[in-house]
C-alpha cells in the first residue's frame, strides 16, 4: 500500500513543468531525514560526552587527592582527618558478585531458553515465558526486600551452613566457604543478581534459538542427532553472536544493580576472603553514602562512578572484541 | 565541583517535590521526619499555613539551606559556631532524640544486659568477638551468656544516627576515637551494614546472637531487646523519656556558642549517654523574609504545642529553659 500511495504521488507530480521541482522536494526530504537521523546519532554521543565530563569534573578533587593509588587503597574512611578513600573493596565486590552471578546465570538461562524452544510442550511455553517476562519486570528494590526479609535468612540458616561443614578443612575452598553465615554477604546478592539478570539472558537466547532455520535442525535429527547434539553442534553454533549479546547485556545490569545489592552486601568496604562475608559494590556505596557525603567524600563516590562508567566500558569492549573473533572465525 | 553539587541538589529537590504548594519549605535530617510531619499536619489545621518537609538526610539539608533552595535546613550534627557566621545562618536545637543498643539474644529480656561505652566500642570494633566474653560478662555477672560469635550490624548509609553513635564511642573508647572516629559515615572495623533504623531493626530481629544501635522508637516499636549503659556518673541507666530529658538538661546550652552542643555521653547520675539533638538552620537575613518569620512562627508553636504529640512519637522535648535561651536568639538574630 505505502509504495502505491508513493508511485501515486510521483504520477501526478510528473508533469513536464514541475519534474525538477518534485526531484528537488525529494532532495530536500532526503537531506532533512538524513539530517534528522544523524543528529539523534550524535545526540548519544553528546549526552555520554556530557556525563563524562561532569563525572570527571566532580571527580577531579579525588584524583588530585588521591591518584592512581585510589585503585589500591582498600581503606575507606571518610570521617578521617583528611579522609582516606580507596575503591579496592567496591571495585573487588562488584567483579565478585558480577561473575559469580554470571556463572549462575548463564547455564540456567541457557537452559530454560533450550526448554523453552526445542523440549517444552507447547502448553507449559506460555506459563514459563510470562514467568520468566514477570522476573524482568519486578522493580529491584522488591528483589532487595525478598533478599532482606526471604532468601538472606534462608541462606544463613540452611545453605551456608551446609557448605562450610562440607568445604571446612579443604585448602582454597575453605576459606571461600568460611563461616561464620551471614544474612547479609557477597554470596546473597550475588544470587539475587543471578534471578534478577536471568530473563534478559533466557528472553534473548529463546529470541535467537528461534532464528535457527528448522530445515538446519531437522536435518540433524534426521541423521540421528539426539536432542543435545542438536543444541549443541546446530542451534548455539548458529546463535553464538546473539547468545553473547544476551550475556553481556545481563552482564552490564550486573556491574551496576544498585538498590537490591545495597539491601542484601552487608555494605562492608572490608575485603574478606570467604563469600559468606559482608562486602560492598561500587553502586552500592554510592547509593548509601552519597545522600550525606561532601567534600572529597562525595568527590571520591563521583570517582567511583567513574570507575564503573570505565569498567562497564571496557567490559562491552572486550565483548565486542571476543564477538569480532568469532565472526572471523566463523567467517573462515 | 559546584556544577555537580547543583545538578545532585536540582535533582534531589525535583524528586522530592511533592504536588501540593507549601508556604514554608525545609529539607534535611531523616530522623525527625515523623515529628516535623506530625507538627506540620497540626499547624496546618490551626493556622491553614503549611509546611513542607523533605527528609533528604543531614548532608543534603546542610546543602539546601547553603544554596538557599529552602526556608530551613534541619540537621542531626551542629554545625561549628565558625562555619555558622561565615554561611550568615543560626542553628537551634528543636527536639531530641535517644540512641539504644539492641540486641537479639535467647531469654535475655530488654534492658536486662549492661553495656559501657568502652564495651560497645571493643564490639563495634571486633575485638570481642562472642558473647561469653570475660568483659560482657564482668558488667552482666548475673546473665547467662551463650558462646556464639556477635553479629555487629550497622548503618549502611550515612546518618546522624550514627553520627551520634559513632561520636558517642569516640568520647569513650581511644582506640575507636582513632581508629574509626565520629561521622555520618565511618571506617568501619567489622560488621555488616544495612540502610535505615528499619534496616538495622529488621536485621538484629532477625539474625541471633546479634547487636545493633537504633533510635529508641525503633526498638520499642519493633519489640527489641534494648540493652542499658553506665553513663558518666558511673550509674547503669534504663532508657526513659526522664533519662533521655536528664542527659539534655545536665548539658551546658548556656554557654554553648550557637547551641553547639552533642548531647552525648552528658554528666549526670540520671543522664542517657547516647541522646542527641536534631538541629535546625537558617538564614539571618534570608532572601525570602516572610517564609522565614513564617517559618519561626511554626518552631515557636511546636515548642509550645508540640511537646505531647513528640512525646507520642517517643521524641523528646527540649527542656523550658533552653526554649527561653532559643526564643531569644530568634529576637536578636533573625532580621525581618
Amino acid at each position: 500500500m505505502a509504495e502505491m500511495a508513493v508511485e501515486s504521488d510521483v504520477m501526478d507530480a510528473a508533469g513536464p513543468y514541475d519534474r525538477a521541482k518534485a526531484l528537488s522536494a525529494f532532495k530536500l526530504g532526503d537531506v532533512t531525514f538524513y539530517w534528522i537521523t544523524r543528529a539523534c546519532a550524535i545526540s548519544v554521543l553528546l549526552i555520554l560526552g556530557g556525563i563524562i565530563i561532569s563525572l570527571i569534573i566532580g571527580a577531579w578533587p579525588a584524583i588530585r587527592e588521591y591518584g592512581a593509588a585510589f585503585l589500591w587503597t582498600q581503606r575507606w574512611a571518610p570521617s578521617a582527618d583528611p579522609p582516606v578513600l580507596g575503591a579496592l573493596g567496591p571495585v573487588y565486590g562488584t567483579l565478585i558478585t558480577s561473575v559469580i552471578a554470571m556463572a549462575i546465570a548463564i547455564p540456567v538461562g541457557l537452559g530454560i531458553a533450550v526448554f523453552l524452544t526445542e523440549i517444552c510442550p507447547i502448553w507449559l511455553r506460555r506459563p514459563i515465558g510470562l514467568a520468566i517476562e514477570l522476573l524482568a519486570g519486578i522493580p529491584s528494590i522488591i528483589y532487595g526486600m525478598w533478599g532482606f526479609f526471604v532468601l538472606g535468612p534462608f541462606l544463613a540458616n540452611n545453605f551456608q551452613p551446609f557448605m562450610i561443614s562440607v568445604f571446612d578443612g579443604v585448602p582454597v575452598l575453605g576459606t571461600i566457604f568460611a563461616g561464620p553465615p551471614s544474612y547479609l554477604s557477597l554470596f546473597n546478592a550475588s544470587l539475587i543478581l543471578a534471578i534478577m539478570v536471568l530473563p534478559f539472558i533466557t528472553a534473548i537466547s529463546v529470541d535467537v534459538f528461534k532464528t535457527v532455520p528448522p530445515v538446519l535442525k531437522e536435518a540433524a535429527y534426521g541423521v540421528g542427532c539426539t536432542n543435545w547434539e542438536v543444541v549443541r553442534n546446530v542451534v548455539i553454533p548458529y546463535t553464538r553472536v546473539g547468545v553473547i549479546g544476551g550475556i553481556m547485556l545481563a552482564l552490564g545490569r550486573a556491574l551496576g544493580e544498585t538498590m537490591a545489592v545495597t539491601f542484601i552486601i552487608g555494605n562492608s568496604f572490608k575485603i574478606q576472603s570467604s563469600i559468606f562475608a559482608p562486602g560492598t559494590t561500587i553502586s552500592a556505596a554510592i547509593a548509601s553514602e552519597f545522600a550525606e557525603s561532601d567534600g572529597l567524600h562525595q568527590s571520591g563516590l563521583i570517582l567511583l562512578g567513574l570507575l564503573l562508567f570505565i569498567l562497564t566500558f571496557f567490559v562491552l569492549a572486550a565483548a565486542r572484541l571476543m564477538l569480532m573473533r568469532l565472526e572471523k572465525k566463523a567467517g573462515n | 565541583m559546584n556544577f555537580v553539587r547543583t545538578v545532585v541538589a536540582a535533582g534531589l529537590l525535583a524528586a522530592s517535590t511533592s504536588a501540593f504548594a507549601a508556604d514554608i519549605t525545609g529539607a534535611g535530617a531523616t530522623f525527625p521526619f515523623p515529628l516535623y510531619s506530625k507538627w506540620a499536619d497540626a499547624y496546618k489545621k490551626e493556622t491553614g499555613n503549611g509546611l513542607n518537609y523533605q527528609s533528604i538526610g543531614s548532608g543534603a539539608g546542610i546543602k539546601q539551606i547553603v544554596a538557599k533552595t529552602v526556608t530551613f535546613g534541619a540537621s542531626d550534627m551542629p554545625l561549628k559556631p565558625e562555619q555558622l557566621d561565615k554561611e550568615g545562618m543560626i542553628q537551634w536545637p528543636q527536639a531530641m532524640g535517644a540512641l539504644v543498643p539492641v540486641v537479639n539474644l535467647e531469654g535475655i529480656k530488654p534492658g536486662e544486659l549492661v553495656f559501657s561505652g568502652e564495651l560497645l566500642g571493643d564490639i563495634y570494633l571486633g575485638k570481642i568477638k562472642k558473647w561469653d566474653d570475660p568483659a560482657i560478662a564482668k558488667l552482666n555477672p548475673k546473665v547467662k551468656l551463650p558462646s556464639d560469635a556477635i553479629t555487629v550490624v550497622r548503618r549502611s548509609d550515612g546518618s546522624g544516627t550514627t553520627f551520634i553513635w559513632t561520636d558517642y564511642l569516640s568520647k569513650t573508647n581511644a582506640e575507636w576515637k582513632t581508629k574509626a572516629g565520629a561521622g555520618t559515615a565511618v571506617e568501619w572495623p567489622t560488621g555488616v551494614g544495612a540502610k535505615g533504623n528499619e534496616g538495622v531493626a529488621g536485621n538484629v530481629s532477625q539474625t541471633k546472637n546479634s547487636i545493633g544501635y537504633v533510635e529508641y522508637a525503633y526498638a520499642k516499636q519493633n519489640k527489641l531487646t534494648y540493652g542499658a549503659v553506665v553513663n558518666k556518673a558511673g550509674k547503669t541507666v534504663q532508657p526513659t523519656i526522664g533519662a533521655f530529658q536528664a542527659a539534655a538538661s545536665n548539658a551546658d546550652w548556656a554557654s554553648a556558642k550557637n547551641y553547639f552542643v552533642i548531647l552525648t555521653d552528658q554528666p549526670g547520675d540520671a543522664s542517657w549517654p547516647i541522646t542527641g539533638a536534631t538541629f535546625i538552620l537558617m538564614h539571618k537575613d534570608a532572601t525570602d523574609k516572610a517564609a522565614s518569620q513564617e517559618a519561626i512562627k511554626f518552631f515557636k508553636w511546636a515548642f509550645e504545642k508540640g511537646d505531647k504529640m513528640a512525646e507520642e512519637l517517643d521524641y523528646i522535648p527540649m527542656p523550658d529553659s533552653v526554649v527561653k535561651q532559643i526564643e531569644k536568639t530568634w529576637a536578636s538574630e533573625i532580621k525581618s
